[in-house]
């Protein structure tokens, strides 16, 4: 026999006491809910039109909303090339785990099925508002409507949806239907789950024997599984400036004696370029540093410093950038220092879409971090 | 032998320590370092638009602290000055409006308890165990107590038209989220939330305003909220189509699948929660949730499901918030197949990993609520598994 609970032991003892039996400890006092006033608040103020105009950008299945305007495959190909392609690929088959927005038609039924704009997205009109609201990554809404038409028009092309001829426009918009527009039913859960899985459960000998048919630890993908939370503790501890530094260990101590006797002369500043790497994380969404970094929206930026602007091979450079590298512009700590505190100033057309660094503390600091990477 | 620990004089025993100027805004001890989010670097393509987890294993009650929620965003955290920053309503009112935050201060606000979990939250699983540990397999996912506005409060002062069925809420972050929800949900229990356990909402999740949208998925809680749309139709937009639909066997999907079933989780021992222990009393405890109402019954299981034993649930039991339970047992040293199952306020019981693929298939990546099952071994160590 369970004894009984603590609970139920202080309710008897009151009650044999000839006192009324006090409120159950664990049920909160009910909430008194907020209520409207009559004829309201008179909070805030109308909302002007233009305001409705600025904010008011979302599209509709119907194509509510779509503001004027046009685009033709051709021109969408050449923008997405320009905008898109980094991540997407120019055919939109997706770099590293960048979403695929193309082909994968048929494979809804399979294992692994591809979910594009083609084979799984039910509306256009979900194409035009989100590259419209949330496109290019890292430079929302710069794109003219004219330039999203374009771009739709491009992924319809990709999806073989349209031909090569044709031109995306508010007024031809309605007349496109996409291939999993049936694709999809109402949430069914109430019907075909919520009765299935109710009602009484086994407790005792409920089965009799019982087989292990699958572990996580074969495919071993949990991460830090073999080196537990080391670098992360370390991060923390840097991070937060009112703990005492921990003591290194011996290994740790060596490794870093032996990297700072190495470079001593030309080596930035280590904590400079520290503080640098944190920075670094306003970039991080477009370029990579360091050990097989790749081309990204931006060029990889190992050896930045020192080199020509606009020459890393394999980089799909803003001829702007081109022009500037051809006329002579070297990355050194004061043209960096330019460029990062306002890039579209100091290189006009670059394809960067950063606004720039406000704090010459920020910039010194990457400047450093980008100088500790080799080529 | 006599205990070090007692007979040495340790350090903060002789010296000082800091004094009350030295941590205006305190942080847990340094040796606490290492309960933190986590991210699975190879699930996304940039940790800008990412999810980490909350460490579930290293936490008992039933809230979450701020510091720890797991974080969800699509463009990165938005750092929003609340003096620039404006939530408009508009569509069909009767009177669009324009609030500042000074102006939604002065709305009447309600406190209330409620869980926070992404539709994918154990999407990871649904073709079988991969993830070691509780924090990635169930940790999106955290408990909040928030003070905001009753949504309907808002709406109520633009005045509804009687064609508004559907409003679509709207971040201020550079992926301008966006979702679509009936009306009956926003006038219900949704809230405008400005405070999280007492404090600012945390940047990470969307100071200074979000809507909160209880027991529904996470991703409908739009963060940074500076417009909520009322229509007479849904909008169709990016999340509610090409994401956050769950694709079934036939190829057909489901969407607008908002309310989070019931589902638990053993968060000790576990994967990174061994037990450290040798023989003897041990206790175990976990999580449980429902978006259709209260949990009043969690069983656990230490055989993998021969028999069953109810837990029992300690701390405040309210509406579409966590529950804590616990289960104190003598462990004989030998191995452990551990499992909870939850049952909530509806009768509805927590299924198994099969039972649901049997409905779902295994394409579906949101909504899997299986039932977890930990495999602890004759040295303490907890690992994923699934079983017969």
């Amino acid at each position: 026999e369970t004894p009984p609970s603590p609970q139920a032991v202080f309710v008897t003892a009151a009650n044999a006491q000839g006192n009324a039996a006090p409120e159950p400890a664990l049920s909160p006092q009910p909430p008194v809910p907020a209520t409207a006033r009559d004829g309201g608040y008179g909070l805030g103020r109308e909302a002007l039109a233009e305001e409705i105009a600025a904010w008011d950008i979302d599209i509709r299945p119907d194509g509510q909303g779509l503001p004027a305007g046009s685009g033709d495959v051709w021109t969408g190909e050449e923008v997405f090339v320009e905008k898109c392609a980094a991540c997407h690929g120019d055919f939109g088959e997706a770099v590293g785990r960048w979403p695929q927005l193309a082909g994968g038609m048929g494979t809804l039924e399979r294992k692994d099925p591809v979910k594009t704009i083609g084979s799984y997205w039910p509306y256009l009109s979900t194409v035009w508002d989100y590259v419209n609201r949330a496109m290019p990554f890292g430079d929302a809404q710069s794109l003219t409507p004219d330039e999203v038409y374009a771009i739709t028009a491009y992924l319809l092309y990709l999806n073989n949806v349209v031909e090569d001829d044709f031109e995306l426009s508010d007024e031809s918009f309605a007349g496109i239907e996409m291939p999993n527009a049936e694709g999809f039913k109402p949430d069914d859960r109430p019907e075909t789950e919520l009765a299935a899985f109710a009602g009484d459960v086994c407790m005792q000998g409920c089965k009799d024997d019982v087989r292990i048919t699958m572990r996580a630890a074969v495919l071993d993908v949990t991460p830090g599984s073999d080196t537990p939370d080391t670098d992360v503790a370390q991060d923390t501890v840097e991070v937060e400036s009112s703990a005492e530094p921990e003591p290194a260990d011996d290994e740790n101590a060596a490794r870093t004696d032996a990297a700072d006797e190495a470079s001593a002369d030309q080596r930035p500043d280590p904590e400079l370029a520290a503080a640098g790497a944190r920075v670094f994380k306003k970039c991080s969404a477009c370029h990579q540093v360091g050990d097989g970094a790749k081309h990204r929206s931006g060029p990889q930026l190992n050896g930045i410093v020192g080199r020509s602007a606009g020459t890393v091979e394999g980089f799909r450079y803003s001829s702007a950038m081109e022009e500037a590298g051809a006329n002579g512009l070297a990355w050194d700590h004061e043209t960096l220092a330019a460029f990062l505190a306002d890039p579209r100033g100091y290189i006009k057309g670059t394809k960067m879409a950063f606004s720039g660094l406000r704090s010459a503390d920020d910039i010194a600091a990457i400047t450093a971090f980008l100088e500790a990477q080799g080529d | 032998a006599p205990d070090p620990a007692i007979t040495e004089l340790q350090p903060w025993m002789q010296y000082l320590g800091d004094g009350v100027d030295a941590r205006p805004y305190g942080s847990p001890s340094r040796f606490e370092s290492h309960v933190i989010r986590r991210n699975v670097e190879w699930l996304t393509a940039d940790p800008v638009s990412s999810v980490n987890f909350t460490p579930l294993h290293e936490l008992d009650g039933i809230i979450t602290p701020n510091g720890l929620c797991f974080e969800r965003h699509h463009a990165g955290i938005a750092e929003v000055d609340p003096s620039a920053h404006r939530l408009m309503i508009n569509g069909l009112v009767d009177k669009p409006l324009v609030f500042t935050m000074q102006d939604l201060m002065r709305f009447p606000r309600e406190n209330r308890v409620y869980f926070l979990e992404c539709a994918a939250n154990s999407g990871m699983e649904w073709a079988g165990a991969q993830l070691n540990g509780c924090q990635y397999t169930h940790g999106m996912i955290h408990n909040v107590q928030y003070t905001g506005i009753p949504l309907r409060l808002l709406l109520e002062e633009a005045g509804v038209k009687t064609n508004g069925k559907w409003i679509m809420p709207e971040g201020a972050d550079a992926s301008a989220m966006t979702r679509s929800i009936p009306i009956e949900k926003a006038m219900d229990d949704c809230l405008v939330a400005f405070k999280m356990n007492g404090e600012a909402l945390r940047p990470e999740q969307g100071y200074p305003v979000r809507l909160v949208v209880p027991g529904w998925e996470g991703n409908m809680w739009i963060k940074w909220l500076r417009r909520i749309e009322v229509g007479d139709q849904p909008w169709h937009h990016r999340e509610e189509t090409s994401k956050y639909t769950d694709l079934l066997d036939n190829g057909i999907a489901r969407r607008f699948t908002w309310e989070m079933d019931a589902k638990s989780v053993i968060t000790s021992p576990s994967p990174q929660a061994p037990i450290l222990h040798s023989r003897g009393p041990t206790v175990l405890t976990g999580v449980a949730w429902s978006g259709r109402g209260t949990i009043p019954r969690v069983d656990v299981t230490l055989d993998g499901g021969k028999n069953w034993h109810e837990a029992r649930i300690s701390g405040p039991s309210f509406d579409k918030s966590m529950h804590r339970f616990y289960f104190e047992f003598d462990w004989d040293g030998t191995p452990l197949l551990l499992q909870s199952r939850a049952h909530d306020s509806t009768g509805y019981v927590q299924p198994t990993k099969n039972a649901l693929r049997d409905v779902r298939g295994e394409n579906s990546i949101y909504h899997n609520n299986g039932i977890q099952t930990w495999l602890v071994d004759e040295r303490g160590e907890a690992e994923n598994v699934e079983i017969s």
